[in-house]
């Protein structure tokens, strides 16, 4: 195994995020903590409690989803997307590694950052309002896994693109909608029935409901069925990338 | 001579590779490098020079055809084959916010080596980077860019060293600087496989040459060989008085008259001595055609890769 070659992968990457720890950073945590003012804080406190939670303490593992799924994209399509832009990705192609190895470097390193972010952001929240943490490990388990699945989407939509327009497509018009609607604000259960029916399509439910649990022991699905669709998706990115890699897709003439 | 001595840096067999679109950008070649050698692989552009390079490297995947470096199969055993090889691509492809110093370390740790600071400190020294090793990339100019993509390529110490065009758009003066690196290498025993527009280049460094056109390898030919084959040399004279017509006792020398009149060439095979030569000095004496200065001129390898792509 090339382990320095796929550290120096993490390595370089992370050193880029914190040459850019306003935008990877900073810019997340400000917008994630105006949420928190505005439906926390401000709107929060005028509404009913939530599955008994209060609402500005319930949408604390929505928010946080909603910061690392993006981020964690974004981080992920960039980190392959830029050297394929600037063509520096000879260098990698070059080198003696696997897939695994250069998937694992550029996607540890993606996930590392929007984990970072998280645990900023879930800090933060604790000056806005007061959150309970019931099950802690599992908490960082789907925490962990949403960062690893949504990462690998990131890589996928890197390697796919070939313009800046592209990179943003899947965000802004796929991810975005279905983090809204996959009940970051809500619950599942404040909806009309025949919606709850159609969120059930939304992967990004599955995720925030188990995540919310680990926090208030309270799902919209259960516990099983989360964990099942994020793993089921973390191996469908895999199966992609290693395909595009074999095949050479977008990577090699 | 060892086994592993005798097994060529590169043995390139029924290589190709055609796009989606159908263009064959690299008709089935078989190729054999051998170790230590310089070879120049000529060609205009889109000739297939860079595809097959690329090809070696890892960077295009081959249509067919098999490639070993050093014996190892660059698909089936690409770590030991890319760990032997060194890259300079022809594009300044370069990084920007990152050290000189760092991304030479990058390369070096891609490749699986450990850092070896004197190693990098040397190898900065020689390409004259090391003032500029906490520089950021994007501050440097053309010329230190293009020694970095060097540096970057000897980062792991290959074995065989691929330079796409290395002095594409580079000074006068780096060019002999970069080689004098080539020939320096070629001399620690790393195998130089150089494509390059400048044909000088290849006549000052190359061993061996390969001329490509159109996805297919014309010709591969030792260099001297090479000139030997198909260079001629041309005698000039420079005539004392001006010449109107060749008179008829000198027509068997092919000779033209040039300049209004005022000079006489003669093209002779370089490859055999012109035992007319002599005679044909003594027969314009006797024509009474006296000159004033005597040159030879041999065809440089410009013209005879210009006469090869062209027939």
């Amino acid at each position: 195994m090339n382990l320095r070659g796929l550290l120096a992968i993490y390595i370089y990457e992370m050193r880029r995020a914190f040459r850019t720890v306003g935008q990877s950073i900073i810019s997340p945590v400000i917008s994630t903590s105006l949420y928190f003012v505005v439906f926390g804080s401000a709107i929060g406190s005028r509404m009913d409690e939530v599955g008994g939670v209060s609402y500005g303490s319930f949408i604390v593992p929505g928010l946080i989803m909603l910061s690392v799924l993006t981020q964690s994209t974004s981080n992920g399509s960039f980190s392959i997307f830029f050297p394929k832009f600037t063509g520096t990705i000879y260098e990698i192609l070059s080198a003696p590694l696997s897939f695994l190895e250069i998937t694992i470097g550029y996607v540890g390193a993606s996930m590392s950052k929007s984990m970072i972010l998280g645990i900023i952001i879930f800090i933060t929240a604790h000056f806005f309002v007061s959150i309970e943490l019931l099950h802690p490990f599992w908490a960082l388990l789907f925490f962990i896994l949403t960062c690893l699945s949504f990462s690998l989407l990131g890589f996928v939509i890197g390697i796919w693109a070939d313009g800046f327009e592209k990179i943003q497509i899947v965000p802004m018009l796929i991810l975005t909608p279905l983090t809204f609607l996959g009940g970051s604000f809500y619950s599942i259960s404040m909806l009309p029935p025949f919606w709850q029916k159609v969120s059930m399509f939304n992967p990004i439910v599955y995720l925030i409901s188990g995540f919310r649990w680990s926090f208030y022991g309270k799902a919209d699905v259960s516990l099983s069925i989360s964990l099942t669709v994020i793993c089921v998706f973390i191996c469908i990115c895999l199966a992609i990338v290693w395909r595009m890699f074999a095949t050479g897709y977008k990577l090699k003439a | 001579m060892d086994s592993q001595s005798s097994v060529p840096a590169i043995l390139i067999s029924s290589l190709e590779k055609k796009y989606d679109n159908g263009l064959q950008a690299l008709h089935p070649t078989d190729l054999s490098i051998q170790k230590g050698e310089i070879f120049a692989l000529l060609g205009p552009n889109g000739a297939g020079k860079s595809t097959l390079i690329n090809m070696v490297c890892g960077i295009v995947n081959p249509s067919g055809g098999e490639v070993k470096v050093q014996g190892y199969d660059i698909i089936k055993e690409y770590r030991q084959a890319r760990s032997l090889i060194g890259l300079v691509p022809q594009e300044l492809t370069t990084h920007s916010f990152e050290t000189v110093n760092q991304i030479v370390e990058f390369s070096r740790s891609l490749f699986n080596c450990p850092k070896d600071h004197k190693y990098t400190e040397e190898l900065l020294r020689s390409l004259t980077l090391w003032e500029k090793r906490d520089e950021k990339i994007i501050a440097l100019s053309g010329g230190m860019k293009r020694r970095l993509l060097i540096a970057q390529a000897l980062s792991h110490k290959p074995k065989v060293l691929f330079l796409d065009e290395p002095t594409a758009g580079v000074d006068v003066e780096l060019r002999k600087n970069l080689w004098d690196i080539v020939l320096r290498l070629r001399d620690q025993g790393v195998t130089i496989v150089l494509t390059t527009h400048y044909i000088e280049e290849a006549e000052a460094m190359a061993d061996r040459v390969g001329i490509i056109n159109k996805g297919k390898i014309a010709l591969v030919e030792d260099k001297n060989r090479l000139l030997e084959k198909f260079g001629h040399k041309k005698l000039i004279l420079t005539l004392a008085k001006p010449l109107n017509r060749i008179p008829s006792s000198l027509q068997k020398y092919e000779l033209e008259i040039e300049g209004e009149g005022t000079s006489l060439t003669h093209v002779y095979s370089s490859v055999e001595e012109d035992m007319n030569l002599n005679e044909l000095l003594c027969d314009l004496s006797d024509e009474g055609i006296m000159y004033s200065d005597l040159q030879t001129k041999k065809s440089s390898l410009e013209e005879v890769f210009v006469q090869l792509v062209q027939s």
